[in-house]
C-alpha cells in the first residue's frame, strides 16, 4: 500500500469526522444544561438541507453555513418549548423532533436532489506548498475543518471558564439550587439548546456543503446517534469529545484502508465498526461514567412555585 | 352513581381534548403544506377518504397498526421496571432476519410447523438483541438507553449484510426471494389484514392481565417504583431486568416476523422505516396503557397510511408524512390547555 493511499484515507477520515465533532460539542452543551436531544439526527438533516438549499440558491457557501446554523438553533427551540416550557418527556420529544427533521428535510431538499454546488473553498495546510500536487490535494481542508478543534477549546472555555458556563453546568446538576442562587434555569436551558443547535448546524453544514457537496434524503446516516454516544464516551467534556471524534474517524479510516487493500469484507459490516467501538469503550469505561453525568440530566424542572 | 357520571365526563373531556389536539396538529401541518405550495384541504380530503372512506382503506389502516401495537408493547413492558427500551427498531430487524432464516431453510415444511418455527425464531432474535443492553444494565455497566440506541444502527447493517451476502434472490440484490406460501401468515376477509393482528391484541390483553392480576406484575411494579426497596424485599432485580428486557425484545422480534411473513412476504432492505421508534412514541403517549396503545396506534396508522397516498397523488416525498406525525406528537407532548379547568 502506498503512502499516497494511506494519506488519502487519513484525509477522508478527517472530512467525515468533522461534522461529528461539531454535533458532539453541541450535544455536550445541551446535556450539560440537563437536556438530552435524541432528535439530533433530525436537526442535522434539516440544517444540512437548509444549508445546501441556500448555497445552491445564492451561490455563496458561507451564506449556506449561516442558514444551517440558524436552522439548527431554531429547530432546537421546538424541543426547548416542549421540554422546558411544557415540561414534556425529553426522550419522547427528541424522537418526535427526529421524525420532524426527517420529514422537513425531505420537503426542503426535494428540489435539490442531484443539484451541484460550489462547496466551501479548500485551503492548503500552511507550510506545505512545496508538496507535489497529488499530495497537496490531500492536505487541502476547508475552514470548518480548521476551526473544529479550536471550537472544542472554545466550548471548553465557555463551559468551564465563564460565568455563563458555570451557570449552565449548575442548572444541569441541580436546577433548583441554581435557581436559589439567582439563575434562571429555563432561560439558560433555552440558550444552551440554541447554542447546541447552532453547533449541530455547523456540523451538518460541513457534511452537505463541504464534504459531500450534494443533498440526499437521510444523508446523515446515523451521525446524530453516534454524536449522542460520543457525548457519553467523552464524559460530557468538550476536549475529550475530540478524542471521541478521532475514534470515529479512525474507524472510518480503518474501514477505508481494509477496502483499498482488497480485504474481502462486506462494507456493511465495516460500517458497524464506529458503533461497536463506541459500545466497547462505553462498556470498558462503564464504572467511572456515573461520576461525570450531569446530575439532573433528563429531569424536568418544574419551577419553584 | 355519581362516580360513574364522573367517569363518563372525564372520558368525554379526554375525547374532546384529544380531538382538539389532533385538529391543531392538522392545522399546523396544513400551514406547512401551504408554505410549500400544496393545497392542504385537498390533501386532507385525500388522506381521510383513502383511509376511513372505504373498507379497503380501513383495512389498510388496520394492517399498518399491527406492527405498531407490538413494538409499542416492546417498550411498555420494560418501562414498567424502569427500563427505557429505544431499541425496538433493532430488535425488530433482527427478529425479522431470524424468521427469514427459518422461512428460507425449512421451506419444505407444512405451514402449521413452519409458522410456529418462524415465530419462535423471530422472538428469539429480538430477545437476543435485547439481551445485550439488558445484561449490561443488570450488571450495572452501561445505561440501556444508549446501548439500545446504538444497536438500532447496527441491526439494519447486519440485515443488509445477510441479504447482500447470502439471501438475495437471483433477480434482485436488495431483497430475498419471495417466501413460499407456507411461510406466509394467513390473511383474513380478502384484505391484507393478517394473523399478526391477533398476536398484537392477545399480547396487549395478556400484558394487561399479567400487570394487574399476577405476582409478576406486582413485583415488576414494585421494581419500577423503587428498585432498591424491591431488591431488599427479596425480588431478584437482576433477573427481572434481564428477563423483562428480553421479553420486550421478543415482542419487537415478533413484530418483525409479522412484517416479513404477514405483510411483505419477503425480507427487504430497510423494511422497517422507523416502526421501532414509532412504537416508542406510541407507548409513551399512551402512558404504557394497553387501551391507550391501541388507540394511539390507530391514529398513527391513519396518518401513515394516508401519507402513502399523499405521496402518490400530491407529488410529495414520502418522508413528508413524518412532519404530520411529528406535529401530532408535538401537540400531544405539549399538553395544551384549551379551557380553564374548574376547580371543584
Amino acid at each position: 500500500m502506498s503512502l499516497l493511499s494511506i494519506l488519502g484515507v487519513l484525509s477522508s477520515a478527517i472530512f467525515s469526522g468533522t461534522s461529528l465533532l461539531y454535533a458532539t460539542l453541541g450535544e455536550v452543551i445541551g446535556q450539560r444544561s440537563g437536556i438530552v436531544n435524541l432528535g439530533l439526527e433530525g436537526v442535522m438533516l434539516v440544517s444540512a438541507s437548509c444549508g445546501f438549499a441556500v448555497t445552491s440558491m445564492s451561490g455563496n457557501p458561507y451564506l449556506g453555513v449561516l442558514a444551517a446554523m440558524l436552522a439548527g438553533g431554531l429547530l432546537n427551540m421546538i424541543l426547548g418549548y416542549l421540554v422546558i416550557s411544557r415540561q414534556a418527556n425529553q426522550l419522547a420529544s427528541g424522537l418526535a423532533l427526529m421524525f420532524f427533521g426527517f420529514g422537513l428535510s425531505a420537503l426542503i431538499g426535494k428540489s435539490y436532489v442531484g443539484a451541484k454546488i460550489d462547496g466551501l473553498p479548500r485551503i492548503l495546510l500552511p507550510g506545505l506548498s512545496g508538496l507535489p500536487r497529488l499530495y497537496a490535494s490531500l492536505f487541502k481542508f476547508d475552514l470548518l475543518i480548521y476551526l473544529a478543534v479550536p471550537m472544542a477549546f472554545l466550548v471548553f472555555w465557555i463551559l468551564f471558564r465563564t460565568r455563563w458556563g458555570l451557570g449552565l453546568r449548575a442548572v444541569g446538576e441541580n436546577a433548583d439550587t441554581a435557581f436559589a442562587s439567582g439563575r434562571n434555569p429555563r432561560l439558560i436551558r433555552y440558550q444552551a439548546l440554541f447554542a447546541a443547535g447552532v453547533l449541530a448546524g455547523l456540523g451538518a453544514a460541513h457534511l452537505s456543503i463541504a464534504y459531500t457537496m450534494t443533498w440526499a434524503e437521510y444523508m446523515t446516516a446515523g451521525r446524530g446517534f453516534i454524536a449522542i454516544a460520543l457525548v457519553i464516551f467523552s464524559r460530557w467534556h468538550p476536549l475529550q469529545a475530540i478524542a471521541g471524534a478521532l475514534i470515529f474517524s479512525g474507524a472510518v479510516a480503518f474501514q477505508l484502508l481494509l477496502q483499498s487493500s482488497g480485504v474481502e469484507i462486506s462494507p456493511l459490516l465495516l460500517d458497524t465498526i464506529p458503533y461497536i467501538v463506541t459500545m466497547l469503550v462505553l462498556i470498558a469505561w462503564g464504572g467511572h461514567r456515573k461520576h461525570s453525568a450531569p446530575a439532573s440530566l433528563g429531569r424536568v424542572y418544574y419551577g419553584s412555585e | 352513581m355519581a362516580k360513574i357520571a364522573d367517569m363518563y365526563s372525564k372520558i368525554l373531556n379526554d375525547a374532546v381534548r384529544y380531538l382538539l389536539m389532533f385538529l391543531l396538529a392538522f392545522l399546523l401541518f396544513g400551514l406547512i403544506l401551504l408554505i410549500f405550495g400544496k393545497d392542504p384541504i385537498q390533501s386532507y380530503k385525500d388522506l381521510f377518504i383513502s383511509t376511513l372512506g372505504s373498507t379497503y382503506g380501513f383495512s389498510e389502516v388496520i394492517v399498518a397498526m399491527i406492527p405498531m401495537l407490538i413494538t409499542a408493547l416492546a417498550v411498555a413492558l420494560p418501562w414498567r421496571v424502569g427500563l427505557i427500551n429505544i431499541g425496538g427498531e433493532g430488535q425488530l430487524c433482527i427478529g425479522a432476519a431470524f424468521a427469514t432464516w427459518g422461512a428460507l431453510t425449512f421451506q419444505n415444511l407444512p405451514a402449521w410447523i413452519l409458522l410456529p418455527i418462524m415465530i419462535i425464531l423471530g422472538m428469539l432474535g429480538g430477545a437476543l438483541w435485547a439481551f445485550i443492553p439488558g445484561y449490561l444494565k443488570a450488571i450495572g455497566l452501561v445505561n440501556e438507553t444508549i446501548i439500545t440506541l446504538l444497536l438500532n444502527s447496527v441491526a439494519p447493517l447486519v440485515v443488509g449484510f445477510l441479504i447482500f451476502g447470502f439471501w438475495h434472490s437471483p433477480m434482485d440484490t436488495v431483497k430475498t426471494a419471495n417466501f413460499v406460501p407456507a411461510a406466509l401468515l394467513p390473511t383474513f376477509f380478502g384484505t391484507r389484514i393478517h394473523l399478526g393482528l391477533i398476536f398484537g391484541l392477545v399480547l396487549l390483553a395478556l400484558f394487561w392481565f399479567v400487570m394487574k392480576y399476577t405476582r409478576w406484575g406486582l413485583e415488576m411494579r414494585a421494581i419500577g417504583g423503587n428498585p432498591q426497596a424491591a431488591r431488599r424485599s427479596g425480588i431478584s432485580l437482576k433477573g427481572y431486568l434481564i428477563v423483562v428486557m428480553c421479553i420486550g425484545g421478543a415482542a419487537a422480534g415478533l413484530a418483525g416476523m409479522a412484517q416479513v411473513s404477514g405483510f411483505y412476504g419477503v425480507l427487504l432492505l430497510n423494511f422497517s422505516m422507523g416502526l421501532g421508534y414509532m412504537g416508542f412514541l406510541i407507548s409513551w403517549l399512551a402512558g404504557g396503557q394497553p387501551l391507550g396503545i391501541f388507540l394511539m396506534s390507530f391514529v398513527v396508522a391513519i396518518i401513515i397510511t394516508g401519507g402513502n397516498l399523499l405521496q402518490l397523488t400530491r407529488g410529495l416525498p414520502y418522508a413528508v408524512i413524518n412532519i404530520l406525525l411529528a406535529i401530532t406528537l408535538f401537540v400531544v407532548l405539549a399538553r395544551p390547555v384549551f379551557f380553564e379547568r374548574k376547580k371543584a
